[in-house]
C-alpha cells in the first residue's frame, strides 16, 4: 500500500513537471529594468513603461500570449533568466558573443549607437590623450563597461553604477568628467532633461560590432528554442502592421530600428 | 563552474580585500575613539549632554546604513551650497563618503555598547574606588572604564563583524570592495556562483582572523577570571 502511494505521488509529480516543460507559451513573463529612460522607467505612479516595455507588450501581444512584467536590477538580469524567474528579458540587451554564450537573442528589435557625454566645454577634440586620468562613469555589466574596460581601462578611473540613473546623479554632482552610453538613452534620459542642459556628447558614434553587437534582442533560455522563434516572428509581424513605428513615434523622431 | 575566471582576475579580489580592510579598520577605529568618551557622557544626568548623543545614536541605529550612505553619497550632492564649499573636495570622493557613513554609524552602535557596559559595573567598585577618595575622573580611568572594557568586548566583537558585513555595501557606491570585485567579475562573465562564492571565502576568512584575535584579546582580559 505504501509503496503504491509513492509510486502515486511520483507519478503525479513528473506529470506536474511534465506539465511544466511542455510548455504552450500562453503566458510569457518578461524581465524589464526600469531605470533606463526612454526605454525603462518608473512613472510617478509606479507603472513600469518606456519603449522597452511598449515592445515587450506589442510583441507578447502579438505572439497570441498574457505578459506578466517582472523588474529586475540590471547586474542580475541574465542570472535571473536563467533562474527561470521570467522566460525572456527586453531591456535593450545589446546581442554580443559573451553573452551568447549563456543565453539565446531574438533578432534586434533597435540599433542605436554608443557616445560619450562630458560637461560643455570640457574637450575641444576628444581623443584618447583628452579623457586621459579622467573619470569615466558607466553601468556596470553594460557593453559600454566593456568598451570601457577594454579600450580605456588602463588610461582612465572606470566607474562602475547599478544603474543609469545614478550615471546621471554622479557626472550633474561633479563626480565623474564623462560617461560612456547608450547615445538615445543618454540624449533623451539626460541630456533633453534640466539637469543634462550644461552637457553634450563628444566624440564619435561607436559602434564597433565587437563590443556593441547587432543591437537590442530579447534574450532567452537557450533550450526555449520554441519561445525565440515566436518572438522573431512577433517583432517581424509588429514591424509589418505599424504597431512598431506607432511605439517608435512615441518615443523618438527618427528610425531606431536602424538598417 | 569554472574556477579559473577566479584565477585570471584574483588581482581584483586582492584590490577589493585591501579596500575592504582599509574602510573596515579605519571606520572602526575612528568610531571607537569618539564612541568611548561620548559613552561616557551618555551616562551623564545632564540631559544637555546626554540628550543630543541620545538623539545621534537613536537616529543612526534606527536607519539601515545603505539608506545613510544614500543620504551621504547622492544627497549631499543635490545641494549647490554643499558643492561650492570646501567640504566637497572630501564628499566628492565615493571612499570618504563611505568612511563617513560607516564611522558614523560604528559610533553610534559603539556607544550603546559600552554606555550598557559602564552601567552595568557593580555598585560595590564605584562605591569602593569612592571610599578610597578617587575623584570621579580617576574613578573612570582606573576602576569604570577597565572593567566595562571587559565586558564590552565579546558584544564590541560581533559589531567588528557585524561592520565588515556591512561594508559590502560600498560597492553599491562605485567603490571596488571584496563585493565590488565578485560584482564586476560577474558582470563580465555572468557567473555568480563562482564570483560570489570566492567573495564568500574571503569574507570567512578575514572574520576567522579577527574571531581568533579577540579570542586572545579575550583570555588575556580576562585572565583573572580563569580557573586554574
Amino acid at each position: 500500500m505504501k509503496k503504491l502511494l509513492a509510486s502515486l505521488i511520483i507519478l503525479s509529480i513528473v506529470f506536474a513537471a511534465g506539465s511544466v516543460f511542455a510548455k504552450d507559451w500562453k503566458k510569457i513573463r518578461v524581465g524589464v529594468e526600469g531605470a533606463y529612460p526612454p526605454f525603462s522607467f518608473v512613472t510617478p505612479d509606479g507603472k513600469l513603461d518606456g519603449f522597452d516595455i511598449d515592445i515587450a507588450k506589442a510583441v507578447v501581444k502579438a505572439a497570441g500570449a498574457e505578459i506578466v512584467l517582472v523588474a529586475q536590477d540590471w547586474d542580475g538580469i541574465i542570472p535571473a533568466l536563467l533562474a527561470k524567474k521570467y522566460d525572456c528579458i527586453v531591456a535593450s540587451m545589446s546581442i554580443t558573443e559573451e553573452r551568447k554564450k549563456k543565453v539565446a537573442f531574438s533578432n534586434k528589435y533597435y540599433n542605436t549607437p554608443a557616445k560619450f557625454v562630458a560637461k560643455k566645454g570640457l574637450v575641444n577634440e576628444f581623443s584618447k590623450a583628452a579623457i586621459k586620468g579622467k573619470s569615466v562613469g558607466v553601468q556596470r555589466a553594460t557593453i559600454h563597461d566593456k568598451y570601457l574596460t577594454d579600450n580605456y581601462g588602463k588610461d582612465v578611473v572606470v566607474k562602475r553604477y547599478g544603474t543609469q540613473d545614478e550615471v546621471y546623479l554622479d557626472i550633474t554632482a561633479g563626480r565623474i568628467d564623462f560617461f560612456l552610453s547608450d547615445s538615445i538613452a543618454a540624449s533623451d534620459g539626460f541630456l533633453k532633461k534640466p539637469e543634462g542642459k550644461d552637457f553634450e556628447f563628444v566624440g564619435p558614434d561607436l559602434t564597433d560590432k565587437r563590443w556593441f553587437g547587432d543591437g537590442a534582442g530579447i534574450a532567452c533560455r537557450k533550450q526555449d528554442t520554441e519561445l525565440v522563434n515566436k518572438l522573431n516572428a512577433a517583432i517581424d509581424q509588429i514591424r509589418a502592421d505599424g504597431t512598431y513605428k506607432k511605439i517608435q513615434d512615441k518615443y523618438f523622431n527618427f528610425n531606431v530600428y536602424g538598417d | 563552474m569554472d574556477f579559473s575566471i577566479i584565477f585570471d582576475n584574483i588581482g581584483i579580489y586582492f584590490e577589493g580585500l585591501k579596500n575592504t580592510l582599509m574602510l573596515v579598520s579605519i571606520s572602526l577605529f575612528v568610531g571607537l575613539i569618539f564612541a568611548v568618551p561620548l559613552a561616557v557622557l551618555r551616562t551623564s544626568k545632564n540631559l544637555f549632554i546626554s540628550g543630543p548623543i541620545w538623539v545621534y545614536v537613536y537616529c543612526f541605529r534606527g536607519t539601515p546604513l545603505l539608506v545613510q550612505m544614500f543620504i551621504i553619497y547622492y544627497g549631499m550632492g543635490q545641494f549647490e551650497l554643499m558643492k561650492s564649499s570646501f567640504l566637497w573636495i572630501f564628499f566628492k570622493e565615493a571612499y570618504f563618503c563611505a568612511l563617513f557613513a560607516f564611522t558614523l554609524n560604528t559610533c553610534a552602535y559603539t556607544i550603546e555598547i559600552i554606555r550598557g557596559a559602564i552601567e552595568n559595573t557593580p555598585h560595590g567598585e564605584v562605591e569602593a574606588a569612592k571610599a578610597a577618595g578617587m575623584s570621579s575622573l580617576l574613578r573612570f580611568r582606573r576602576i569604570i572604564l577597565p572593567s566595562a572594557f571587559r565586558r564590552a568586548l565579546p558584544t564590541y566583537s560581533n559589531e567588528i563583524i557585524f561592520m565588515l558585513h556591512g561594508s559590502s555595501l560600498a560597492s553599491v557606491i562605485t567603490i571596488i570592495d571584496i563585493t565590488g570585485a565578485a560584482r564586476i567579475v560577474n558582470s563580465r562573465y555572468y557567473s555568480p556562483y563562482e564570483a560570489f562564492l570566492t567573495a564568500a571565502v574571503f569574507y570567512m576568512s578575514i572574520t576567522f582572523i579577527i574571531v581568533w584575535l579577540l579570542k586572545k584579546l579575550e583570555v588575556r582580559w580576562f585572565a583573572h577570571l580563569r580557573r586554574e
